[in-house]
């Protein structure tokens, strides 16, 4: 049975403002299903207020092979970051 | 103003229900069809067995012996059991589960929404807490009949078969008794008159989208609100009993 249920990667809101995150992953035969269990299996706790769900399937990931051409030349960039500044104590979340 | 007895009575038959139910969902633990199922089914126990404790405490307050609730769910021998016989019936498959939930869920539905509006506060108050829950159980359960019912071929016999032989328990949780009339004249309990209507409705809307039958034989069992049940019960509450009843007041 569970061999036949594709695989769907699941997002949770966990409260009003903030970006849906990825949590994990879940078989159902659709995607109302699929709604229904991630809020079963990880909805339990109060854990969220907005769930996407979407079929693992039409995910497409950047290859690990290419992660030295992709990401590497970023990091010896650091003007790229604004770090050269004093922030104001006011401003959270940088 | 209910009469105090009545209303203690009336609690343990909405007590009833939700911890039998409940204990019927927890034998689904572990052994869910698939793991998203498994923990759907045990949801489902817990919400019911926190609305249990909710009726059973104030069934104890009412009843004014001092008992709390863990007492009234594990020293009462299932004469004293006012759950109808729905609830009790054994999980066999998913299809039976699916459909015994459906048919209570339904019902609980109705139930619940007149209950909001009780003259008792308490009452109002436990009903307004638990039909978000039910709300959500009545969604999941109508959403697997039509699934199961109208999906292969296989599918829909097996749940053709679980409505064949539950259907005969539809009937007496609408079925007003003495004591349903009683509560509902004072308006703390509610008017089963007009709930019936609108459950068969909805066990008739769910079943036609399902493409199921209801058995052309619709003489309906009942028993269990008077403590009369099937032979289920007493192994249901061995099973929950047990441990109190070997060792009373054992805590963990």
């Amino acid at each position: 049975m569970n061999a036949n249920w594709p695989l769907w990667e699941i997002f949770i809101r966990s409260k009003s403002g903030l970006n849906h995150k990825h949590v994990g992953s879940l078989h159902a035969s659709d995607a109302e299903m699929a709604i229904e269990n991630a809020r079963d299996v990880y909805c339990r706790r109060n854990e969220g207020v907005s769930i996407w769900v979407v079929e693992s399937k039409n995910i497409t990931a950047s290859d690990p092979d290419d992660s030295d051409p992709f990401f590497e030349p970023a990091k010896d960039k650091v003007y790229r970051h604004p770090t050269f500044y004093d922030l104001p104590d006011e401003v959270k979340h940088m | 103003m209910a009469n105090q007895q009545d209303l203690y009575q009336y609690l343990l038959r909405l007590g009833d229900n939700a911890l039998i139910l409940g204990q019927r969902l927890g034998e689904w633990c572990g052994h869910g069809p698939v793991l998203e199922q498994d923990i759907a089914l045990t949801n489902i126990a817990l919400d019911l067995i926190g609305q249990t404790r909710s009726w059973y405490q104030y069934a104890a307050e009412v009843e004014g012996k001092g008992r709390n609730e863990d007492e009234i769910a594990h020293f009462r021998d299932a004469i004293d059991f006012y759950n109808v016989l729905l609830v009790e019936q054994p999980n066999e498959d998913w299809a039976y589960t699916i459909t015994r939930q459906f048919l209570f869920d339904a019902f609980n539905y109705y139930l619940h929404l007149e209950l909001c509006d009780s003259k008792d506060a308490q009452v109002a108050a436990i009903a307004n807490k638990s039909i978000k829950e039910i709300t959500y159980h009545l969604k999941y359960s109508s959403e697997w009949m039509i699934r199961l019912g109208d999906g292969t071929e296989e599918s829909h016999g097996k749940m053709q078969q679980a409505v064949d032989d539950l259907y005969m328990y539809a009937g007496e949780m609408t079925e007003p008794d003495e004591l349903d009339q009683r509560m509902a004249a004072t308006g703390v309990g509610a008017d089963l008159q007009a709930i019936r209507p609108k459950y068969f409705e909805k066990v008739n809307e769910i079943m036609d989208r399902a493409t199921l039958t209801l058995p052309e034989n619709q003489y309906f069992q009942q028993g269990g609100k008077k403590g009369r049940h099937t032979e289920y019960l007493g192994f249901i509450l061995a099973d929950l009993q047990f441990m109190q009843r070997t060792y009373p007041g054992l805590e963990w």
